[in-house]
């Protein structure tokens, strides 16, 4: 039950961004991305997903744009 | 049956107490909470000056442990200046300096929690800068690793600045706040692991349980880091309840939520094992 609700809560959340007016957004890309891994028969989806919405870079940055991190690398195709 | 006879008990190795209530501390009491340990951080803004770092490390080391003991529970913690104040390095090494005198205080365990938040040049030289201050004075290590996309990148600058400072022993720093895609690669270098619950932003008491399942149980303790955001103080036990559902033992439950944290803070002498 606890994951149909999810689902069912993922799924109106999609329902709302059709609803939506709104400039793209990195995170939206990013979760639309990470769909399709929820279907591949592997029991690492949450490392493949978490690994997706990373920052692939290696070396420190100059100064970050904010304190916070917004859940998704922002560049992420 | 002779399970069910051993009562829940548990260390809370991370939890920002001085953002809680006292209705927090009794619940974590009447939970079989054994002992906190609350690392230095960020007060959720920015302050202004050294002086207000002097001012937290007097409520951490002084008033907060008698908040605690109101309710039985020792209360420990860790100091440092935290890596999202850290960008203005001026500031940073004021604080720093305050720090030595402070870790003559009885409860005071070692530096931390130390770390990166978005990966920037300023805030891995203060980060280096504390893990030179934690050997200097042979103290351990409580690391903060950055939050969302920026852990993976940050979990490996972190464990690089370690591993070039050559003086860190890796089983005396517990790198915390790991998930799925870091926590693989922090136990394979020698560190011990920290799995923080988050009702959101980290994991569920069931992805946590997940972990321990799934990749180890050992070197591994888990944590509220409870503070002034959404989180749950209770999230430790509620993790364990999930561990008995799943029929793990009460031993099993028992190592991972007591006998872990025991023995790696017991690396301090400082820190007084509840058995004892």
């Amino acid at each position: 039950m606890e994951a149909r609700a999810r689902l069912l809560d993922l799924a109106a959340f999609l329902d709302r961004l059709e609803r939506a007016r709104g400039v793209d957004d990195h995170r939206v890309r990013g979760l639309r991305a990470a769909l399709p891994l929820l279907l591949e028969k592997d029991a690492a989806r949450v490392a493949k997903i978490l690994n997706l919405w990373s920052d692939p870079t290696t070396e420190p940055i100059e100064k970050g744009d904010s304190k916070a991190a917004s859940g998704v690398w922002p560049k992420i195709k | 049956m002779a399970e069910n006879k051993i009562s829940m008990r548990y260390i809370e190795p991370h939890g920002h107490m001085v953002s809680r209530t006292t209705d927090d501390y009794q619940a974590m009491a009447l939970a079989g909470c054994k002992a906190i340990c609350e690392p230095a951080f960020w007060a959720g803004f920015d302050r202004k000056s050294a002086d207000g770092f002097y001012d937290y490390f007097c409520q951490l080391t002084q008033h907060e442990p008698k908040r605690a003991a109101k309710y039985c529970i020792p209360h420990y913690a860790w100091l440092c200046i935290n890596p999202k104040e850290s960008e203005d390095m001026g500031l940073a090494k004021e604080v720093m300096a305050m720090i030595p005198e402070f870790l003559k205080a009885p409860t005071v365990l070692g530096i931390g929690e130390i770390g990166l938040n978005k990966n920037t040049r300023n805030e891995l030289k203060i980060f280096e800068a504390h893990v030179d201050l934690a050997v200097q004075h042979n103290q351990l290590i409580l690391v903060h690793t950055p939050h969302l996309e920026d852990k993976r990148k940050g979990t490996q600058l972190i464990m690089d600045a370690l591993k070039a400072n050559g003086k860190v022993q890796p089983s005396r720093v517990i790198i915390d706040h790991v998930e799925e895609h870091t926590m693989a690669a922090v136990l394979d270098q020698g560190y011990w692991a920290g799995i923080t619950l988050y009702p959101e932003s980290k994991a569920s008491p069931q992805r946590a349980v997940d972990m321990i399942e799934t990749i180890s149980a050992q070197r591994v303790w888990l944590n509220s880091a409870c503070d002034w955001g959404h989180s749950d103080p209770l999230s430790v036990p509620k993790a364990a309840l999930e561990m008995r559902r799943r029929g793990h033992s009460s031993a099993a439950i028992d190592r991972l939520v007591f006998g872990n944290p025991v023995e790696f803070l017991s690396q301090c002498p400082k820190f007084i094992s509840p058995e004892a």
